[in-house]
Order: structure tokens, then C-alpha cells, then sequence
């Protein structure tokens, strides 16, 4: 967001909690270089043993979908029911399936 | 119809939908405006609060105490931080937002501005002004805006162990030596009023609250929730043989709330006016800081710079 | 001097290097220069509290008397404290407080990894729990000091500076005397050339690293391990005890 070059940069943040799941954005912060914001996003979003891994982002490089975009990029899912397993009916009597 | 009424119609639909208002979704000037102004307000009263409690990390009683301490003063510092990452999504930059701060320009919350005089000060902000300020933000976990509703569903995790350390020093004063008891009695008697200034002006002149509850940003008035802190701090007050320095305090069977006195508005508002005791040393300190820190942050940048450099030759 | 005297000095002379370094770092609370590293610190401070307790707490029960990690904290007086000089200088500007924790943290993290060893189980306990703490202490304040080292000329030349004035202090780090010495050939202390070696390729490293220059060793104080502070320690104390000399006996 800021522009003004003497400012530390703006990180996203994210972290994951435990082993197996995903990295999860938790929010930002201010770091001259990658290493620092990898040291104070453990200072600052994992005081309460919140994470054992952490990925920062330059909050720069994050492209986003335009929410006017939403309708035309999401709701042609709407009606792809067959994609879902409930949509298929099974024959009575049939297991593991 | 115009294009703004129809966009502020559907704004105000999602609002009415209970959906969360998003950082790139369109949203009314005056929301985006009132969201950065109380946000930042929120920041730096985090921010600005770490001052009267730090003011006795160094002489805790006990090393249990200092160390609970200084852990409940550095969340406020990492909730300081969610508030200002959660105003940036708004557009305004955290150094604009520091800015407004230190030039006096923003506002933050006036009970910081009381100083801490003995140690029960700090049993009173914890169990009176986090109290109060929990109250607060229970509710804005529900807030419309999205990152503001994360940052708070965050803080009142972290918060919910400050209000029952400075209660825990408040109750162990209260029953040690008659000195101790003494101190804490005098700590609730200067915090009391302070505290219920907190929730704001009354609701009939509070004149941002309207819209903030048309929006959601707030979800119940400043009456109802100073209501509601009264009739639990009360009653926490007794149990440790406190009492209340309120004499028109009286419970309702009826209402089945506390009846209680008046707040002096004008204290409340000369202390918002810059009047407080402790105003300028405040905004001293934390210029003091930055001013101080500013070769630090240069030195940083400065060194990330030639690292780039160097990895790119 | 019995075993158990030596051992409970022993305790205290670290238990009171991290209490006073950590009551210094606590002072930065509120006031750092930015708000994320001003978090930063306070974990510092939290970490080196958290282990000065461990080691008080042991201190009072090798030495059989009942002392709690209280008594020992807020009840001695100046002439008992055995902090080294190092740790009880006031905090000056930020590069000062960094080299000040990156010349404790480069002997503090060899002497817990070498204290996992110890034949004394309770000390290698603490120390285990320790080192994670200190290799992180060491990576910060390296990296704080080189970016001030290699940073603008004004970081560099207040970094220099703050080694400058720190560096007299780093000789009591080492000293053995016959209470050490005894230590080390029951096991339960480490000898101390070995963390000095270790601590001089740090210190070594992270300065070519920083562009900064190694203070040439001159006169050392010392004194500090005696109870022989500065006029500093006075005041610290002063502040850390006001309210359990205040109200003697009270609970807190």
C-alpha cells in the first residue's frame, strides 16, 4: 500500500499450524527483507505455538480476482451438480461405493 | 436511480445479509472512512496503552507477575499490529496512519491517558479497562468488515487471559495486608469512572453511532454494553470485598439491571480535549520512539537493498 | 567452599545475567524503534526471565534454606548479586542494546549446548530447554548487526561505537576462577576456553559479515562475579525490589 521507498515493505502472511495442512493467510506486517518478515511473523502471529511453518509474501506480488468479477468467474459452478458425489443415485444394496 | 444509489443499495443488502464487506468490494466512502477512523483510533490505542502498564514491568512484584506482564503488554503491541495491517487494506499506509498519531491528529482511547500510580493500577487496567475494552470487542468480532472482524476474532483469543490477570492481582491484593487492600480499593475508586467513559458517550449524543449500526460496524449501543460491563463488574467487585465507589449504585429488580450515578461528561471530554494527566507525556513517548528509531528502520532498508544488489550481481 | 556452595553461586551467576539483561531489554517495552521488533524484544526478555527462574529456583534448592526464586531475586542485595558487568550496562541507543545481546548471545548459546551436558541433571535440563531459546537470540541480534554494520554510514558508525564501549566487558564472560575451576572437574560446568573459542568465531564471523571492526582486547573489567558492580546496579535493583522492600512479607 505504501509507495514511500524509506517505508519497510508490507508482508502477507501466512502460517500453518500443523503438519499436513495447508498455510493459511493470518494477516500482515512491516519487514525490511524476507528473513525479518519471517522473524517477526513468528514474533508476531505465532506467540501461542499457532504454527510450525511460515511463508511470507511481498503483499506486492499478490494478484486478486475483481469481486465485479465474482458472478462471471464463479457462478457457472452453480449448476454442475454431477460434479458432486450425492448427484449420482446408487443402486439399493450396493457397498463400499 | 443513480449508479451510486444502486451500489450503495446493494452495499447496504450485503450489510443486511450479514456478508462481510471485503477489502476490493465497493463500499461507500463514509464506511471506508469510518472504518480507517475507528480502526486506527483502535491501533493506536493498543499502541499508546502499552505505555501505562509498561510502566511497571520493570518493577513487578514478583518475577511470576513481571513476566505475565510483559507478555499481556507485548500482545497489546501484536494487536496494535492486526489493527494497523487491518487498516492498510483501507488504502492508507501504516506510516500515514503513525503519522496522524504523533502529529495529534488521530484520536486514541482516553483512559490511557490516566497515569498508573501503584502497582493495583495495573490489577485495574486489567480486570476495569481490558474488561470494558473486551466488552467492545466480543462485539466487533462480528463487525461487516472482514479484515477488521478477523484482527478482532484474533485479539479477543489472546485478550481473554489479560482481564482475569488484572482481576487475580486485584483479589489478591484485596485480601492481603490492610496496605494492600488500601491500594487496591484507591486503584478501583480512580478507574472506576474512567472505565465506563470507555463505552463512549451516551447514546443520545453519540454522533458516529447511528451509522455504525445501520453498517454493522457496531452491533450494540454504547448504553447497552456500558450497562452490561456494570452489572458484572459489580458484582465481581463484591466477591473480592471491594466496593464500588458509586453511591447512587442500587440493583433493580425490576429492570433486573444496576441503577447507577452519572458520569462527569466534562472530565471525559477535557481529557479527550488533551487535558488528561498524562496526554503529552504519551504522545512524548511514542515520538520519542519513532524519532529515535528512525536511523534504525533506514539502516534496515538501507542493508535489504545492498543484499538485493548483491544476489542480482 | 563446599560443592553445594559452588553449585548455588554457579546457579546464580547465570540466573543473574539473564534477570538483569532481561530487566534492561524489558525497559525497550513500549518504546522500540518499530513496533514488530519492539515484540521482538519483549520475547527476548520473556525468554531470559523464563530461564533465570529455572535456575533460581534451583539455586534456592541446592542451597536448602527455603529460598524461593523470589527471595532471590527481589531479597539480595547489591554485593550478592554475580551478574557480569556486561549485562547491567544501560540500554544507550538501539545499536548498543543489539551488541550488547549479540555479545551475550554468542557466549550464552555455547555455554547452554555445552550445559546439556552437564553431570549435574537439573542444570542440563535447564540448558536443554535453553538453547532453542538462545540459537534464535543469536540469529536476531547477528542479523540486527549486520544490517547496522552494513547498513547506512550511521548505523555503522554507532555499531562501532557500541562495540567499542561493550568490548571491556567481554573478558568477564571468561574468567575461571578456583569456584569455576572446581566446577569443571566435577562436570557440572563447562570449561570455559572452549565457549571462548566458540564465542571468538562468532563474533569473528558475524562482524566481517557486518564490515565491522574487532575491538582490540585491552584492560577487561571484572568484579561483577564478586558482587562488585558499576553504580548502575544499584538503581536496577532499586527499581526490581521497590514493592517487596516496601511491603515486607507481603504476598503479590
Amino acid at each position: 500500500m505504501s509507495n514511500n521507498p524509506n517505508n519497510w515493505p508490507l508482508w502477507e502472511i501466512f502460517i500453518q499450524s500443523k503438519r499436513g495442512l495447508e498455510h493459511k493467510h493470518v494477516g500482515s506486517l512491516h519487514a525490511a527483507d524476507p528473513q525479518m518478515a519471517i522473524e517477526n511473523a513468528r514474533d508476531v502471529y505465532t506467540r501461542r505455538q499457532e504454527g510450525q511453518s511460515i511463508w511470507v509474501v511481498p503483499a506486492g506480488a499478490i494478484s486478486s480476482s475483481q469481486p465485479e468479477d465474482a458472478a462471471m468467474l464463479f457462478d457457472p459452478a452453480d449448476d454442475k451438480t454431477y460434479r458432486h458425489p450425492t448427484f449420482y443415485t446408487m443402486p439399493e444394496g450396493a457397498k463400499y461405493i | 436511480m443513480t449508479d451510486l444509489t444502486i451500489l450503495e443499495e446493494r452495499f447496504q443488502a450485503k450489510i443486511d445479509a450479514e456478508l462481510k464487506i471485503e477489502p476490493k468490494d465497493w463500499m461507500p466512502e463514509k464506511y471506508r472512512k469510518n472504518l480507517i477512523r475507528q480502526i486506527s483510533q483502535h491501533a493506536h490505542s493498543e499502541v499508546v496503552g502499552m505505555l501505562p502498564e509498561g510502566n511497571w514491568i520493570t518493577r513487578a512484584p514478583s518475577l511470576r507477575r513481571k513476566a505475565i506482564l510483559l507478555a499481556k503488554v507485548q500482545d497489546e503491541a501484536g494487536h496494535g499490529l492486526y489493527l494497523y495491517s487491518a487498516a492498510e487494506t483501507l488504502g492508507t499506509s501504516r506510516e500515514q496512519t503513525i503519522d496522524d498519531l504523533l502529529s495529534g491528529k488521530a484520536k486514541y482511547s482516553s483512559i490511557f491517558n490516566y497515569p498508573t500510580l501503584t502497582w493495583a493500577d495495573i490489577g485495574a487496567v486489567g480486570w476495569l479497562v481490558d474488561g470494558a475494552a473486551i466488552m467492545n470487542q466480543v462485539m466487533l468480532c462480528r463487525t461487516s468488515y472482514g479484515p477488521y472482524a478477523r484482527a478482532m476474532v484474533r485479539i479477543c483469543k489472546e485478550e481473554s487471559f489479560h482481564q482475569r490477570q488484572g482481576y487475580e492481582i486485584m483479589a489478591v491484593l484485596a485480601n492481603g495486608t490492610p496496605e494492600q487492600k488500601e491500594m487496591a480499593q484507591d486503584a478501583l475508586n480512580r478507574w472506576w469512572w474512567p472505565s465506563l467513559m470507555m463505552f463512549g458517550p451516551t447514546d443520545a449524543n453519540s454522533p458516529h453511532s447511528a451509522e455504525s449500526m445501520k453498517w454493522k460496524i457496531k452491533r450494540q449501543s454504547n448504553d447497552e454494553l456500558r450497562q452490561i460491563f456494570i452489572d458484572r463488574t459489580v458484582q465481581q467487585a463484591e466477591v473480592i470485598g471491594l466496593s464500588v465507589p458509586d453511591p447512587a449504585l442500587k440493583w433493580n429488580e425490576a429492570t433486573q439491571h444496576y441503577d447507577w450515578g452519572t458520569i462527569d461528561w466534562s472530565e471525559f471530554n477535557n481529557v479527550v480535549a488533551g487535558n488528561g494527566p498524562c496526554n503529552k507525556e504519551r504522545m512524548v513517548a511514542r515520538n520519542k520512539a519513532h524519532d529515535e528509531g528512525a536511523w534504525v528502520r533506514e539502516a534496515a532498508l538501507a542493508y535489504a537493498a545492498k543484499k538485493l544488489k548483491r544476489k542480482a550481481a | 567452599m563446599s560443592q553445594q556452595e559452588a553449585l548455588f553461586t554457579y546457579c546464580l551467576r547465570q540466573a543473574d545475567d539473564l534477570l538483569i539483561l532481561s530487566h534492561r531489554l524489558s525497559e525497550w517495552c513500549g518504546h522500540g524503534p518499530v513496533l514488530e521488533e519492539d515484540i521482538a524484544l519483549t520475547n527476548r526478555a520473556l525468554d531470559h526471565i523464563g530461564e533465570a527462574r529455572n535456575l533460581l529456583t534451583y539455586a534456592g534448592q541446592v542451597e536448602g534454606k527455603g529460598r524461593t526464586e523470589d527471595d532471590l531475586a527481589f531479597l539480595r542485595a547489591e554485593r550478592q548479586f554475580v551478574n557480569t558487568k556486561l549485562v547491567e550496562q544501560p540500554n544507550g541507543d538501539y545499536a548498543f542494546t543489539i551488541a550488547r545481546s549479540f555479545l551475550f548471545d554468542a557466549y550464552h548459546l555455547p555455554l547452554a549446548e555445552a550445559l546439556t551436558k552437564s553431570s549435574d541433571a537439573q542444570l542440563a535440563a535447564i540448558a536443554g530447554k535453553a538453547v532453542k531459546e538462545a540459537q534464535y537470540h543469536l540469529r536476531h541480534s547477528s542479523d540486527w548487526l549486520k544490517r547496522f554494520g552494513d547498513g547506512t554510514e550511521e548505523s555503522h558508525r554507532r555499531a562501532q561505537a557500541a562495540l567499542d564501549g561493550l568490548w571491556t566487558f567481554t573478558g568477564e564472560l571468561f574468567v575461571q576462577d578456583d569456584l569455576h575451576q572446581g566446577l569443571v572437574k566435577a562436570g557440572v560446568a563447562p570449561d570455559l576456553i572452549a565457549i571462548k573459542a566458540s564465542f571468538d568465531e562468532t563474533v569473528d564471523n558475524v562482524l566481517a559479515e557486518a564490515t565491522l571492526k574487532r575491538p582490540v582486547d585491552g584492560f577487561m573489567a571484572s568484579g561483577g562475579r564478586q558482587g562488585k558492580h558499576g553504580e548502575n546496579m544499584g538503581f536496577i535493583l532499586a527499581e526490581i525490589q521497590y514493592l517487596q522492600r516496601a511491603y515486607p512479607g507481603a504476598k503479590w
